[in-house]
């Protein structure tokens, strides 16, 4: 049903973007990207597709914020990035994602994971592991078996990335569950970074958190560029401007517009990336 | 027009003396629900506490001249229900090896595909063997194991027709338990690159264990007190009996026997005692686990 509106929704715009020409994506160069996303569409079934030829480059160790109103993509192209949307049925795809040199889409999705790590809308801690194990479970679940202390290790300096350590270090062995959704949230990128993947994909993650665990999660992300590449999509604005280096507006389907964060939210290119900044629709 | 809501002060009364019925009808008829169970523990107790000692649980059922005599010198009914005890323990494990790992399997499938054809017939399927009458699962059990793989009655037999009557409980309540638990677990370890098979066996699987675990435990308890089915399989046997291709007894089957024979009826109701405390306790233990291993998500 969500589709047919879509449909609709998009016959409309095209009517009142007739005379614009820029219905097609406008790519930015960006030098040496550590990810290429080339022509990639992406459809749930039939020939609707969900996101339409989209072309683009993540820059390394900076963030990209992936932006547009709702049902417009942006969840599609974030996790099409590490397969995680073909958890639907008869999802396919066309074009194709770069990691290096390789097509994310000609590798298993499994291998890929590892590599591109997660954090979802709603903090997703594993309710029968304690916060240790919450950390440890990429390596765990993997069946890879490290010495207590490299453990160790890794759990503190997981936790002290996403400054929860001050906070949980007499209580590891308590159920992560029992944190508060901010906390749990950084517990959940802990247990993403802890696995140190390449990239790192966000899925509006501070959109079930109030202001003060938002404001942290934001602090973190900036300072968790150094290390790793993030990928955040979000529906605030003000949040993008906030912590992207690149943004990219999306509209049905579309990749309307990308570049640098500055100059989007300066002087947009597109007149429907300008009525989105400028709250006309959303 | 104004319509007029007030209401007189007769008719007021009137309506809060009706709630007050009302509520009193719905706990008398609550409470008269609750009182069959305990009308049962009483009768039993009080009719059966007598032949209740250790030897009771140890010494198998005694024959009819036995009885006959203790009658008649006015003691207590010697012997147990020993072999009723470790027939039932062992047709009920043998049906839970069989039918749990099967149930939580199928459970699990049919949670995973809440669409499409074929799980929707495994789902119907289940459905309808929740409705088989016993006695047919008993039939069942005869033709399958006890004429080709046994030769004869077998402990093997009563189990097999056990585990197909507890299976559907299983299945549902493993299915019911699994889709509770929010999709965003599956995603989040998938998304750390965890294979699809260790994400069902490491991480929903533990956060659905205690609905899963409650589902068995009644499962088992449903089936600790069939007799139907054990009549035309385990048949009875008057001695313990630990060998599976043998006709061995259960402590319902006892209570049949005893019921049969006039010189034993007073056994009757310490045996159903006895399997009436069993399964309440695994009731409890069920509803203990089920709070106890409660997951928060």
């Amino acid at each position: 049903m969500e589709s047919t509106i879509l449909m609709k929704e998009k016959e409309l715009t095209k009517q009142t973007y007739k005379d614009s020409s820029m219905i097609q994506s406008p790519i930015e160069n960006i030098a040496s990207p550590v990810l290429k996303i080339d022509d990639l569409s992406v459809s749930y079934g039939g020939d609707k597709y969900a996101i339409n030829n989209v072309s683009a480059g993540i820059a390394k160790n900076k963030i990209t914020a992936i932006m547009g109103p709702s049902g417009c993509g942006k969840s599609t192209l974030l996790r099409a990035i590490n397969r995680m949307h073909e958890l639907y049925p008869n999802t396919h795809n066309k074009g194709a994602v770069y990691l290096g040199d390789e097509n994310i889409y000609k590798i298993n999705p499994i291998q890929l994971r590892r590599k591109i790590g997660m954090v979802f809308q709603r903090p997703n801690p594993f309710p029968t592991m304690s916060i240790y194990d919450n950390v440890i479970a990429g390596f765990n679940l993997n069946g890879i078996r490290l010495k207590r202390s490299e453990k160790d290790e890794i759990v503190e300096k997981s936790l002290r990335e996403v400054g929860l350590w001050e906070e949980v270090k007499d209580s590891l062995h308590n159920k992560g569950t029992f944190l508060s959704g901010g906390q749990q949230q950084r517990l959940c990128i802990a247990r993403a970074l802890a696995y140190t993947p390449d990239i790192i994909l966000l899925d509006e993650p501070t959109s079930a958190l109030d202001p003060i665990a938002t404001a942290k999660i934001e602090d973190l992300l900036v300072k968790l560029k150094k290390d790793f590449t993030i990928v955040l999509v979000t529906h605030n604005m003000s949040q993008a401007a906030r912590i992207s280096d690149y943004s990219m507006f999306m509209y049905l389907g579309d990749l309307v517009e990308y570049g640098k964060t500055k100059q989007m939210f300066t002087m947009p290119k597109d007149k429907r990336t300008e009525e989105y900044l400028t709250g006309k629709f959303g | 027009m104004k319509i007029s809501t007030e209401l007189s002060d007769r008719k007021m009364k009137h309506r809060l003396f009706k709630d007050k019925i009302f509520t009193y009808v719905m706990m008398s008829l609550a409470f008269l629900s609750s009182v069959p169970l305990f009308l049962i523990l009483y009768q039993l107790v009080i009719k059966g506490y007598r032949q209740l000692n250790i030897n009771f649980f140890f010494e198998v059922a005694p024959d009819t001249m036995e009885a006959m005599i203790a009658i008649a010198n006015n003691e207590i009914i010697p012997g147990g229900i020993a072999n009723g005890i470790v027939g039932t323990l062992i047709i009920v494990g043998m049906a839970s090896i069989i039918a749990i790992p099967l149930g939580i399997i199928c459970g699990i499938y049919l949670s995973e595909n809440s669409e499409g054809r074929f799980p929707g017939i495994v789902r119907f399927i289940v459905d309808m063997l929740q409705g088989v009458p016993s006695i047919v699962l008993g039939v069942i059990g005869y033709i399958w194991i006890v004429k080709p793989v046994t030769g004869g009655f077998s402990a093997l037999a009563g189990s097999v027709a056990l585990s197909i009557m507890m299976l559907p409980s299983i299945v549902r309540s493993t299915e019911e338990t699994l889709k509770m638990i929010p999709g965003t677990l599956k995603e989040a370890a998938l998304s750390l690159g965890v294979p699809y098979h260790k994400t069902i066996l490491k991480v929903i699987l533990p956060t659905g264990i205690s609905g899963i675990l409650t589902g068995v435990i009644l499962g088992i308890s449903r089936i600790a007190g069939e007799t139907a089915p054990l009549m035309l399989t385990a048949l009875g046997s008057t001695a313990i009996n630990t060998n599976i291709t043998e006709p061995s007894s259960a402590v319902p089957l006892l209570v049949w026997e005893f019921y049969n024979d006039p010189n034993l009826v007073n056994m009757i109701w310490s045996a159903s005692l006895i399997l009436l405390l069993l399964i309440l306790c695994l009731n409890l233990t069920a509803k203990a686990i089920a709070k106890k291993w409660k997951v928060q998500y």
